[in-house]
């Protein structure tokens, strides 16, 4: 009996410590399992699951960001939810549903507040980001008793957020200067059906990706008073259009010195883009129809995964070349992939297998893998320090 | 075109569609079609795929909607992936799910 009794009081002793022990949150992130509505808070130092958080309701295309402190997630929930998750402690801290139907949302640049993108109904809201009470309602009327469905809503600068309205073919630049009382400047027919946007690293441009035609819309965030430009016109013009099955993203923009390299749309191509002139420089043939396209953090290498039937397949594309290097097959439905902060890893989620695969970016070997159900956003904390994440 | 197709629909409809193919038909419509309509078909970039929403549009119009997409907007052919007793069965599912096991 003894020696199992000091065994007992040791693991309690053991349990307790661990409980209070201090960590940082820069090694950190979360887990969309979209299916249960679960959130998992994972560490990619030791490439492990932490807590699991239930409660978020409908969790497909949540998308989530980073309070400055990195200490908490707001998750943006298909239902209209956006739920304040504690990630140290693994648990909900304050939840309200703020519309009926909704698809992403952002943080100001001074942390402050917290907008989110509304489908239904059509427009943007506010919220502060301590306690997630309302501060401004901004109806997407785009004509007279016209709302519009809102996407790719970002952080700019200046504490802005700018969006853009898929039914309207608008560009909404938003000041914050005055959180109750936001100022809006439009930007008309910048192009029709934009279905996603985002902002480059600098925060100096605003680019929409547009269904509707081929090119995308350019807003100058340093000269918004020059207006909207199209760039990219009719690239890949000379091909037949393909279907496409899934809306690809553009959040993980992926720049590598003055290249952008963007998914097309309708084409089984990324598109190089010299980013001083906005001018295409090459295509490149890739095996589906794109969704996200995402640097290597230092810029070397360019992952890209496919839209339904083609979401088996990652591809892994040099930076210099433009050469795909690597074709890989992690298994059913690649959603999402998330770097570590400095790139050495990238997180890889397998929805249809329940699983997260982490890849080793130099050897390109899955190094580890990790059960989750029906996983979807991998989101790190080192994106609350970055612009439009 | 049109005409055909509604030919393929109802000698198409009698046909079973296996249960394993059933699960994969459902995942589907859950998580592939869901990325725009909404994994709970509650509504998207593209429109709501309830049972109540879908009132009133009838089984060919569906048909004909998933087989050949929607021009001008988002929706694609599914023609090339689905065959017509999938497409029927994703109709039918989508109309009175509950009737599904």
């Amino acid at each position: 009996m003894r020696p199992f009794f000091a065994a007992t009081l040791a693991l309690i002793f053991v349990t307790g410590a661990m409980a209070t022990e201090l960590r940082g949150t820069g090694d950190l992130g979360v887990v969309v399992e979209r299916a249960d509505g679960k959130l998992l808070v994972v560490e990619h130092s030791g490439n492990s699951r932490l807590a699991e958080i239930e409660g978020l309701g409908d969790l497909s295309h949540a998308s989530v960001v980073f309070s400055r402190d990195q200490r908490y997630a707001y998750v943006f929930g298909r239902d209209g939810g956006l739920t304040k998750v504690d990630i140290l402690k693994g648990r909900i801290v304050n939840r309200v549903m703020q519309s009926g139907n909704s698809i992403g949302g952002a943080i100001s640049q001074d942390g402050k507040w917290v907008a989110v993108s509304n489908y239904e109904p059509g427009g943007v809201r506010v919220f502060d980001a301590a306690t997630l009470e309302m501060v401004a309602d901004v109806p997407a009327e785009y004509a007279p008793g016209k709302f519009s469905k809102t996407v790719g809503l970002v952080d700019a600068p200046g504490n802005q957020f700018v969006f853009s309205l898929y039914d309207g073919d608008q560009i909404w630049l938003m000041d914050m200067m005055d959180p109750r009382k936001p100022r809006i400047k439009r930007f008309e027919n910048i192009g029709r059906a934009p279905y996603d946007a985002l902002v480059t690293p600098d925060g100096r441009y605003y680019i929409a990706g547009l269904f509707g035609e081929d090119s995308m819309a350019l807003l100058d965030l340093w000269h918004p008073e020059k207006g909207v430009q199209k760039i990219l016109k009719g690239y890949a013009e000379h091909d037949d259009k393909l279907p496409v099955y899934k809306m690809p993203h553009l959040e993980g923009w992926a720049i590598a010195g003055n290249k952008a390299f963007v998914p097309a749309v309708g084409h089984h191509k990324v598109i190089v883009v010299d980013t001083d002139k906005w001018q295409i420089l090459d295509e490149i043939d890739v095996h589906g129809q794109p969704i996200f396209v995402m640097a290597r953090p230092d810029g070397r290498q360019i992952w890209v995964n496919y839209a339904h039937p083609d979401n088996d397949t990652l591809q892994v594309i040099d930076a210099e070349s433009h050469q795909i290097i690597k074709t890989l097959k992690p298994g059913k439905a690649v959603l999402h992939m998330e770097f570590t902060p400095r790139g050495e890893n990238v997180w890889v989620s397998v929805r249809d297998d329940d699983r997260i695969d982490v890849y080793d970016t130099s050897t390109l070997e899955r190094v580890k893998s990790l059960p989750a159900l029906k996983p979807s956003g991998i989101f790190f904390t080192n994106r609350a320090h970055e612009i439009g994440l | 075109m049109f005409i055909t197709l509604c030919a393929l629909m109802t000698s198409a409809t009698a046909e079973a569609v296996t249960a394993e193919r059933q699960t994969e038909l459902r995942n589907l419509v859950h998580q592939d079609c869901g990325s725009c309509h909404g994994m709970r078909l509650t509504g998207g970039l593209g429109p709501a795929l309830t049972p109540q929403a879908l009132q009133g549009k009838n089984h060919e119009f569906l048909f004909v909607t998933i087989s050949e997409g929607r021009h001008g907007t988002p929706m694609p052919p599914w023609r090339m992936l689905l065959t017509e007793q999938d497409i029927n069965w994703i109709v039918d599912y989508l109309k009175t799910p509950e009737a599904r096991p």
